[in-house]
């Protein structure tokens, strides 16, 4: 019955914006300091021995990054405020991510349970990695996955003892000078997955991580780059939270995903970043021939969110797929979209963003659909639809979509609506009082997308709507 | 026990399109308000559930005693107040089901939640009482519907919700034989000793299915003339206009002075 996981649902995770907002006081064992150096980018090596190639990408990467400027001629000035010599780079407990809960030390394990971790993993994930700050403090995988030879770990276990794979794709999806937060986190790195999917291979539950920010004036720059080899199925999932600190918190990550020909990979994000979150995230997928990449994207929280998940279709009859759903409330800037780059023939997109803004909150799209004049056949569909709660919420588009030749097609649909004083009055009528009215019609509006996520994050993400919808009305 | 209104008069802006409304229905009774468009029935069926456009600037609701104009729509309608609106909106993404287990749960006490495999078992009770198919409640509510399957949701609303008092604004219209008869069986279904019904209409044709106890002749926003059936088919013949010359303007009429209804 698909309406079980209707309106009501029982509560299966627990990471709303209140069941996130405490934190620990943990002794840290690396302590990168205050501020962004050279001295900064060799304790990170350091402390995490690497290796003389990664110490040297590093460095080219904070060059670029003390380069180039802050894109504020096109994105928000807000990123003028974010004071890199304030935040701390690197705070980690130790350098290996524990098997079983048991390893894992005993506050960062409370923070783990208090945000339904352990009891996620128990019900329904292949594997789960969990990141406190700057490193994983837990890691593990279904046994029977690691006998068919996928590999599920930290980044710098990837690199470490997998160095064949993870050299040849690391940087090589979205390189340093890809942008300045792309070079900043290619300096300082830490954490986030590595996963490789052996040719033919189906991973049939999803992969999870919990990126968790624990320390104030903290930066958590973590990398995931997953590889699905040919023929592969993956779906990799990941929750982040942190708690409400009175200064800025950053958080840029970056992500490069490798679908060889005929895999697939469906990459899903639910954050619930607390309102004084810079985030700021780079995420890009490569499909070959016949593969698919799927973004399926949910931002809710964050102070300004800049994210833009890309599918660059390098092979024939590749797929690239983005559903996005952004909620911006007072004092929040969801800058978020999608782009897809056709370079090949009969290659297919699909991008369907929604945002909703209540209060002064504001969202904008930003899309990136390029078809060069040389390809045929090649389709791109792209739906953007914005709901507007309050007078004073703002939203913005900008679709970019550059078709060349006519042996393509491309559709675009946009849409602005409210939800009219009518609707909420009919609704009323039947019972509903107002606030449960408007978050039902947000739902509502949201409601074909949340289909997409699996049920237990979908269950969660109507009660995330609902919480950001109380005390909207009036 | 009733829905009593008693001396009405309401707004809209600036505009007074309620005039003195008196009128009381009782639980087990059925009454029917016809009248000429722009009456005012409308607008009548509006104030009672507490509709924000309108202002009330004179007299009283009291449900079974109760004081209504007071209280929030959303309290009204779990009070027992059912209006199936004349043009009922569209609600995207948010099937018939889901809609109802919320209103559904929304009459629970706090801390109460709703049994889905007996909500689902009403349902479909109902549904198939009414001679809908089953699938028609996975449908987002009103989004894309025709005229007809806009009024068998309301239909199938009022009975899922089962009102205290339920009041129909012009659910007749537009309507072809067959869902017009939806709609009467709907109504004939719930009628019992525990409800009360106003149905609003302009046309005798509802009534041949629904036989109601009383029938008003509202015009300009008031009642101008009550009987039983019989009145309704008097107008189906003479039509509106004789009582219009002799009510229409409010300085002509009897009652403009004081406002009450003989």
């Amino acid at each position: 019955m698909a309406e079980e996981q209707g309106i009501a649902g029982e509560d299966l995770l627990q990471l709303d914006r209140s069941a996130g907002d405490f934190h620990y006081d943990v002794k840290y064992a690396y302590d990168a300091g205050v501020g962004l150096s050279e001295e900064t980018v060799d304790y990170i090596c350091d402390a995490k021995n690497d290796p003389t190639w990664l110490r040297d990408f590093r460095k080219r990467a904070l060059e670029i990054f003390l380069r180039e400027p802050l894109p504020t001629h096109w994105a928000s000035e807000q990123l003028a405020e974010i004071d890199f010599s304030q935040i701390r780079y690197y705070l980690a407990h130790g350098q290996r991510a524990g098997r079983s809960w048991d390893e894992v030390p005993e506050e960062v394990k409370r923070t783990f349970e208090r945000l339904g971790v352990p009891e996620q993993e128990r019900k329904f994930l292949a594997g789960v990695e969990a990141q406190f700050d700057s490193e994983a403090a837990y890691s593990n995988m279904k046994e029977a996955l690691r006998a068919q030879g996928v590999i599920f770990v930290g980044s710098t276990e990837g690199l470490h003892k997998h160095p064949e794979l993870f050299r040849k794709w690391f940087g090589k999806v979205i390189p340093p000078g890809d942008n300045k937060f792309a070079a900043l986190n290619s300096a300082v790195f830490s954490g986030g997955s590595f996963i490789y999917v052996p040719p033919g291979v189906k991973v049939s539950h999803p992969l999870q991580a919990y990126f968790r920010i624990n320390a104030e004036s903290f930066g958590q720059f973590e990398r995931t780059l997953i590889i699905a080899d040919e023929g592969s199925e993956v779906t990799y999932m990941e929750g982040c939270t942190a708690p409400r600190f009175d200064t800025a918190t950053l958080h840029s990550a970056v992500v490069e995903l490798v679908a060889l020909p005929g895999a697939k990979i469906q990459y899903i994000t639910v954050q619930n970043w607390s309102p004084n979150v810079f985030n700021l995230v780079t995420k890009r997928g490569m499909a070959m021939e016949n593969a698919e990449v799927r973004w399926i994207d949910c931002n809710i929280g964050s102070r300004l969110t800049m994210k833009y998940p890309a599918v660059i279709l390098r092979g024939r009859k590749a797929r690239g797929e983005v559903l996005s759903i952004a909620l911006a409330n007072s004092g929040q800037h969801q800058d978020t979209g999608a782009k897809m780059i056709h370079l090949a023939d009969e290659t297919t997109s699909n991008i369907i963003a929604k945002s909703i803004s209540i209060g002064e909150g504001r969202s904008s799209y930003r899309g990136m659909v390029r078809i060069p004049n040389h390809l045929k056949g090649c389709k791109n569909n792209t739906e953007c639809d914005a709901l507007l709660i309050n007078t004073s919420s703002r939203t913005d588009t900008y679709p970019a979509i550059t078709l060349r030749g006519n042996r393509s097609a491309v559709q675009h649909e946009a849409s602005v609506s409210k939800i009219s004083a009518e609707q909420i009055f009919y609704m009323r009528q039947r019972g509903l009082p107002e606030s449960e009215a408007m978050s039902l019609s947000v739902n509502g509006f949201v409601n074909d997308l949340v289909r997409e996520f699996p049920m237990e994050y979908s269950v969660e993400l109507k009660r995330l709507i609902d919480l950001e919808m109380e005390g909207s009305v009036g | 026990m009733s829905l009593q209104i008693c001396d009405l008069h309401a707004r809209i802006a600036d505009r007074e399109i309620l005039r003195g409304i008196s009128l009381e229905i009782r639980l087990g009774q059925t009454h029917a308000i016809m009248g000429p468009n722009g009456s005012g029935k409308s607008t009548l069926a509006k104030v009672i559930s507490g509709h924000p456009d309108y202002e009330v600037t004179q007299g009283s609701v009291l449900l079974d005693g109760v004081p209504l104009l007071e209280r929030e729509p959303d309290e009204r309608a779990r009070m027992g107040v059912f209006l199936a609106f004349q043009y009922p909106c569209e609600i995207p993404g948010v099937s018939i089901a889901n809609f109802l287990r919320a209103a559904a749960q929304a009459r629970l006490p706090e801390g109460e939640s709703l049994s889905v495999t007996d909500f689902y078992q009403k349902l479909y009770r109902e549904m198939d009482a009414l001679g809908m198919q089953r699938n028609f409640s996975s449908r987002p509510l009103n989004a894309g519907f025709s005229g007809g399957e806009k009024k068998r949701a309301e239909i199938l609303q009022m009975a899922m919700l089962r009102p205290r008092y339920g009041i129909l604004d012009e659910t007749d219209s537009g309507l072809d034989i067959d869902a017009l008869k939806v709609v009467a069986n709907g109504v004939n279904r719930l009628r019992g000793p525990e409800v009360g019904f106003l149905i609003i209409t302009h046309y005798q044709r509802l009534l041949d299915y629904i036989t109601p106890d009383f029938v008003h002749v509202m015009v300009e926003g008031r009642i101008v003339q009550s009987g039983g059936p019989e009145l309704a088919l008097e107008l189906e013949r003479h039509g509106y206009g004789s009582l219009e010359e002799r009510y229409g303007s409010s300085k002509l009429s009897p009652l403009a002075e004081t406002g009450t209804q003989g």
